[in-house]
């Protein structure tokens, strides 16, 4: 049985997508077969991030209006065959997407796939709701700053309140945190929120600690998801989320840039 | 001339009877079904006050008889005696049978409000009737009230969520700022408290707050309130309670 992940935040710019498109690369990679689909419909931007914008044919809507089937609109990764996207429209907009459409496309994904990420919209509305309604799991993508961390609050009550499992009275959705853009000078600095800061607030289960990186940035617009480049601190983290999400034990990496210093230092020998 | 005390009198008291929440208009099942459960425990439903819920129906546009459903009651034994959640034809057929229409809110049961997740709470599931304790006979006899004393909580409650309760409300996980937490009696928060906790919000001037960490956006007793602003001048470690003495807010150190 497939699982449905819904990467979400409440606020924009945060680093939803570029978190969707990095695990479903690390689940893909590590021999999941995954799908990644973008619920931004309108501002579609994860095949930019995927590299795959320049292959889009079909779109999500397509599919949701019957105007094509899964198969001809999910787009192939060219790094890793294992992973498929399912790009959002540009044309449309969120009233495009029905609860009916969005339930039976999953529904066909999970006969054929491992994992479903789905990538949320910013904000509270309609797309951001659809998103989440059908989760199993939830990555909830927070800044270090706290506007972001209120709106990943209120995130937080409406995935427990929204979403069909809630409807149902199931198991609820299991919420993970990420904490990304962290940069532990700046949190020194008292300029940025601590991770205990944030964990006061939200208490959520810790997936990872993605440091701020220029790497992110970079591979964004090379279009080649950055957990793809093993050399970079922030293809690490992911790494690290994947792992941790599929079970393995990991020690948390990035918190502290001093600590980070010395163990690169003196460690290794343990 | 007659002394009209003696005659009769006016006296409020609270009684339990079963509601009847209905999922689905097919009368033929909704008898089917009836018939069920009526065979499980004949006697407990013998001649029953019923009180009729319709909310969910006309939520999911699915329209019903009342008349109907009123005739269908009293042939499998049911006194009908009130409607609840039903919509305009609903609440005309229902005042020409001189059933009583419940338009307030429940009793006893918290409200709800905005998008909040179950609160755990005392009242047993909905489907089931909800008495036990009273089986009316002709002339029933005043059945003391046994009051919904609290509402307990134990998740956290998020920013943008509201709870309402019309008893004491309970809650031991943390509220978040921009929460809001309202009761007619006590709230007790075995946890921080974050956002906006108003008690005694129906006047209730002896309701009191209880918290364990006050960080509070705003905090109110039966009207009176103070801001995170008026709050922030004095810290305070460990639990407090807060009361109203002289229309002032008493926040006390709980020792």
């Amino acid at each position: 049985m497939a699982r449905i992940i819904v990467v979400t935040s409440g606020k924009g710019g945060v680093g939803k997508t570029t978190t969707s498109a990095a695990i479903a690369m690390g689940l893909a990679k590590r021999g999941h077969k995954t799908a990644v689909i973008d619920f931004d419909v309108g501002l579609r931007n994860l095949d930019l991030i995927l590299g795959c914008e320049r292959r889009v044919v079909y779109d999500f809507i397509n599919v949701i209006n019957g105007e094509a089937t899964l198969n001809q609109a999910l787009i192939r990764d060219k790094n890793c065959n294992l992973l498929y996207i399912l790009p959002a429209s540009q044309t449309r907009d969120k009233d495009a997407l029905t609860q009916e459409g969005v339930g039976k496309v999953l529904d066909e994904l999970t006969r054929e796939f491992q994992y479903i990420v789905c990538d949320s919209p910013a904000g509270i509305e309609k797309g951001a709701n659809l998103a989440l309604y059908f989760a199993d799991d939830a990555f909830v993508v927070t800044n270090p700053e706290i506007s972001s961390v209120r709106d990943s609050d209120r995130m937080l009550g409406i995935l427990s309140s929204k979403s069909r499992r809630a409807e149902r009275n199931e198991e609820p959705i299991k919420e993970y945190l990420l904490l990304t853009r962290y940069d532990p000078d700046r949190v020194k600095l008292g300029e940025m929120l601590s991770l205990d800061d944030v964990q006061e607030i939200l208490s959520l289960q810790l997936l990872g600690i993605i440091p701020e990186s220029k790497s992110v940035l970079s591979a964004s617009n090379a279009g080649i998801p950055v957990i793809l480049d093993e050399k970079s601190e922030a293809g690490q983290a992911y790494a690290d989320v994947v792992a941790r999400y599929l079970g393995e034990e990991r020690p948390h990496r990035f918190i502290d840039s001093k600590q980070g210093f010395l163990r690169r230092l003196f460690g290794g020998k343990k | 001339m007659l002394n009209t005390s003696s005659v009769l009198e006016f006296k409020s008291s609270t009684f339990f009877a079963p509601i009847l929440i209905l999922f689905n208009n097919d009368m033929a099942a909704i008898e089917e079904t009836l018939h069920a459960k009526i065979n499980l425990a004949p006697e407990f439903f013998r001649d029953s006050p019923l009180i009729i819920d319709l909310r969910d129906l006309n939520k999911q546009n699915q329209d019903l008889d009342f008349t109907h459903l009123t005739q269908l009651l009293r042939r499998v034994g049911f006194f009908p005696v009130g409607i609840r959640g039903g919509n305009d034809q609903q609440n005309k057929q229902a005042r020409a049978l001189s059933i009583p229409i419940d338009t307030v809110r429940e009793q006893g049961a918290p409200i709800i409000a905005g998008n909040v997740q179950k609160p755990e709470m005392n009242p047993q599931p909905s489907s089931q009737p909800v008495t036990t304790v009273a089986k009316p006979s002709v002339n029933p006899a005043p059945i003391p009230p046994v009051a919904v004393t609290s509402t307990l909580v134990t998740q956290p409650i998020r920013s943008g969520q509201r709870i309402y309760a019309s008893s004491d409300l309970i809650i031991t996980s943390q509220v978040s700022a921009g929460a809001e937490i309202m009761a007619e009696g006590n709230i007790h928060v075995y946890n921080t408290l974050r956002g906006r906790a108003l008690a005694g919000v129906h006047g209730n001037t002896s309701a009191r707050i209880f918290c364990f960490d006050l960080q509070a956006e705003l905090i109110s007793i039966a009207g009176d309130y103070k801001t995170s602003e008026d709050l922030n001048k004095q810290t305070y470690h460990g639990p407090v309670q807060i009361y109203l003495q002289d229309h002032a807010l008493i926040i006390k150190e709980i020792a």
